[in-house]
């Protein structure tokens, strides 16, 4: 039994922050050889920053760190690495254009006493590594020949067998089908009983039940609770990740919350059946003026795809959109705009530009309304002016580069640059991501004040509370598919995250 | 046991002064002013035979030509995109208008004489539809600029050559020996024409839309397409402007140089290149102007005639330009930085 063996790895009272915000506050963390060790915690409870400190990536904390009993302190990510630390992290990082066999010993190649790289036995060696992985792909082919799923076992495969004592997944099955991912399983279960320590991090909750033998919960950068899974259960673990309300001063959504009655309005945006290899499977849905859609799901769920599918960005390998009962197909996000559709992407370097001034933020997407060929700059200035009070952006100098406004206050200028002109349909991504609290109630009040004067919005978001606050009527996406959808219900974030 | 709580405190980042905020932000525009400043200064002591009208005349016939390639390019690097072709279209644009004119009997040519205004056409038309394919492997087959135009500078020469089959043409329609080596009350016309296509490049990108256009794709084409602007088809037209620009220089550089013949505009690619960033024109896009590219030619301009008047080795030359453009890089590179910083 693990808990037989003295610990590998023991971290006390570990305290990280950034700027000023405290990501992790006095944790405690033991990790026994031979065991697997689920984490589970909502986006920004610490679980990252806590592997990023086991793993090197962050030299800087307070607290003891004791590997096989010693105190140990790493430089970086080589430190770690030497002491046999392996991480997979969330973001596919494989080298597409080599080989699979040169991935497997990416960084690691055999060579013999010339220093030059054996070829041969590289290519045989991965091929016995994947087979025992479950995997039969030609070592000597193109790694981005292959479908994601596979790329991605394939780097798992590279940490699995890298020799390392501890191996950390952060999020390893997202990309990959559920046959895929029970032959991870498998190996992890083999792996574990070989005596590797193995660290799972996943927002699959089943997941996390199904192959660890520990769990351990993190809420607010701290953390809750620790427990053998089989103790455990799934509503269990979400209580425990989102806590009861209490602690934070946000409204954390435990309680119910009803939506409306579905709205009988007309339809604006009509999806069907859109598909998109590897990306989104059929999904078909609807949204109506005056109501606020939101699309939930965990990230690679497919949200990316479909909101670059709305704004004609990508194009969908099967299925129609409809803007008003007529057949869109956009050519390019020009057209996109011109339907009336306006868009705000997930990240503020994507939608803005940050070296001039708010004013020709603004004004970048109605040039075309306000101006023929010239420029009417003073025109630009008055309707920036007008926004910019509206919104209450600050400070209300419309000269002033965007840059120099804080996050909140860039958000809202990508809200107002859609707003002078009101589009049929406004797309916002992440819309309240990583502001604070004022910031995300005047964000939160300017797109209800929207949807009152009769817009249809959509909002997409990784983080449950973002949909909730905003959404008339939620859709879940897992893996591509719209699995759920709860309209004129009462509904809670437990149940929200159930359903993903 | 438990690790000492640890208090962050965050310095207050001070802010700079605003003039030194201000220099910061400028230093892409002053640099090369003050650059500009420097050298004539120096030559104008270094040889008493600089400092005159006369040579001032002389710099600005010399940039001329430079000068209208340089508009079009402008406009691609003010996108962050480049086109190593324009020397290679000023030349086959040169060379096509020849082509099409009438040549003197002892010139062993076998060309198709028009009437002046369809060589005129004709030519234009060559360079529109080169600059046409490099906005077609740009934007819709996605070639890298950088690789897509080093393609058309090939094809541009192999029609060049086509075309003359190794003699010299030296006739070109009246309008185009006029406008390049003719003058009016002592003004050479070309460089009334680089002064007009200058100022109609500034127009362009200062009070037009689509010059905001170019400005918006060229800080950040993921905000400008997320904008809903078509960027595609900023792109494709800057790489035809940058083509048709270059024809009209290569055009009046035929009748400028007297000749049209292959290789002729081979130094215009490095010159036109150097002036536009040796002037600040961000190479990163999105920062700089038709105003940056004047400063950018009168260095130039300055450097290549000084060094004459100060008798100097004609090897070092090429290598001071070489040290010369290296240090305009650093600086452009070193200002993006400064600025990002001033801003952020």
């Amino acid at each position: 039994m693990p808990e037989d063996r003295s610990p590998i790895l023991e971290l006390q009272g570990i305290t990280k922050a950034f700027g000023g915000v405290e990501a992790l506050r006095g944790v405690d963390f033991t990790l026994r050889p031979g065991e697997i060790h689920g984490l589970v915690g909502e986006n920004g409870a610490g679980k990252s920053t806590l592997m990023k400190i086991i793993a090197g990536v962050h030299p800087e904390f307070s607290g003891r760190f004791l590997l096989d009993g010693h105190e140990t302190r790493f430089r970086s990510t080589r430190d770690a690495r030497a002491a046999g630390i392996a991480m997979v992290h969330q973001e596919l990082s494989v080298a597409p254009d080599l080989s699979v066999a040169e991935n497997v010993f990416l960084g690691n190649q055999p060579t013999n006493r010339f220093g030059l790289v054996q070829w041969r036995r590289m290519a045989r060696e991965a091929g016995d590594q994947l087979a025992r992985f479950g995997i039969d792909v030609d070592p000597a082919m193109r790694l981005g020949d292959l479908p994601i799923g596979l790329q991605q076992l394939i780097e798992i495969a590279r940490v699995l067998f890298s020799g390392a004592r501890i191996i950390i997944l952060d999020e390893p099955t997202s990309a990959l089908s559920p046959p895929e991912v029970e032959r991870l399983f498998s190996t992890l279960r083999r792996l574990r009983d070989e005596g590797t320590a193995i660290i799972f991090i996943s927002h699959f909750i089943e997941d996390i039940l199904r192959v660890s033998d520990t769990v351990t919960v993190f809420r607010n950068g701290r953390k809750v609770t620790d427990t053998a899974a089989a103790a455990t259960s799934k509503a269990e673990l979400i209580e425990a990740m989102i806590g009861k309300g209490r602690e934070a001063l946000e409204e954390t959504y435990t309680h119910d919350i009803a939506l409306p009655a579905r709205s009988e309005r007309p339809v604006v945006l009509g999806v069907d059946q859109v598909s998109l290899p590897r990306g989104l499977q059929d999904v078909s849905f609807d949204v109506r003026a005056g109501e606020v859609l939101g699309v939930y799901g965990f990230m690679g769920c497919g949200q990316l795809e479909l909101s670059r599918i709305l704004f004609g960005k990508l194009w969908p390998g099967q299925g129609t959109l409809r803007l008003a009962g007529a057949l869109q197909s956009f050519a390019n996000t020009a057209d996109a705009r011109r339907a009336g559709i306006a868009f705000v992407p997930e990240s503020r370097r994507a939608m803005l530009f940050h070296q001039e001034p708010i004013y020709k933020n603004i004004s970048v997407s109605i040039l075309d309304r306000i101006s023929s060929l010239l420029l009417k700059p003073a025109r630009e200035r008055s309707i920036a002016a007008r926004q910019v009070e509206q919104l209450q952006i600050r400070p209300a100098a419309v000269e002033l580069d965007l840059g120099m406004l804080s996050g909140g206050n860039q958000q809202k200028v990508a809200l107002a640059k859609w707003l002078t002109y009101p589009p049929r349909l406004l797309v916002l991504c992440e819309p309240t991501r990583g502001m604070d609290v004022g910031a995300k109630n005047d964000v939160i009040q300017i797109v209800r004040d929207l949807r009152d004067k009769g817009l249809a919005i959509i909002v997409m978001s990784t983080e449950p509370e973002t949909v909730l606050s905003l959404a008339d009527r939620i859709i879940v996406l897992k893996r591509g598919a719209v699995v759920r959808e709860f309209a004129g219900e009462a509904i809670s974030k437990d149940r929200l995250l159930e359903a993903a | 046991m438990s690790g000492e709580s640890v208090t962050v405190s965050t310095p207050d980042h001070k802010r700079p002064h605003r003039l030194a905020r201000l220099l910061r932000s400028q230093m892409r525009n002053i640099a090369p002013f003050l650059t500009l400043i420097l050298l004539s200064g120096f030559f104008a002591v270094a040889s008493p035979s600089f400092a005159t009208i006369d040579n001032l005349g002389n710099i600005l016939t010399q940039v001329s030509v430079t000068g209208i390639i340089a508009v079009g390019l402008t406009f691609v690097i003010l996108c962050a995109e480049i086109d190593l072709s324009i020397a290679s279209v000023a030349n086959v644009t040169g060379i096509a208008v020849a082509y099409f004119s009438q040549q003197e009997s002892y010139v062993n040519i076998a060309n198709v004489p028009l009437a002046g205004w369809a060589a005129i056409l004709l030519a234009l038309a060559l360079c529109a539809l080169l600059g046409l394919v490099n906005a077609f492997g740009l934007t819709v087959i996605g070639i890298p600029s950088f690789i897509m135009t080093l393609a058309m500078m090939q094809i541009a020469a192999g029609i060049s050559a086509l075309l003359v089959r190794g003699p010299i043409a030296y006739k070109v329609p009246s309008l185009i020996s006029t406008l390049g080596s003719g003058s009016v009350s002592g003004i050479p016309w070309i460089v009334i024409v680089a002064a007009i296509m200058l100022l109609a490049g500034h127009l362009v990108l200062t009070y037009t839309r689509f010059g905001r256009y170019v400005y918006m794709v060229g800080g950040n084409r993921e905000a400008a397409e997320f904008s809903g602007l078509n960027v595609n088809l900023i792109l494709g037209s800057v790489m035809v402007i940058a083509a048709v620009c270059a024809g009209i220089g290569g055009m009046l550089g035929v009748a400028h140089f007297g000749s049209a013949q292959q290789n002729e505009f081979d130094t215009y690619l490095l010159d036109s290149i150097a002036a536009v960033v040796v002037g600040g024109t961000s190479l990163f896009g999105g920062r700089g102007g038709i105003g940056n590219t004047i400063v950018g030619l009168f260095v130039l301009g300055v450097l290549n005639n000084g060094l004459d008047h100060v008798n100097i080795d004609s090897f070092l030359k090429i290598l001071i330009r070489g040290l010369i453009l290296l240090a305009a890089l650093v600086i452009n590179v070193y200002a993006q930085r400064l600025r990002a910083r001033a801003v952020d």
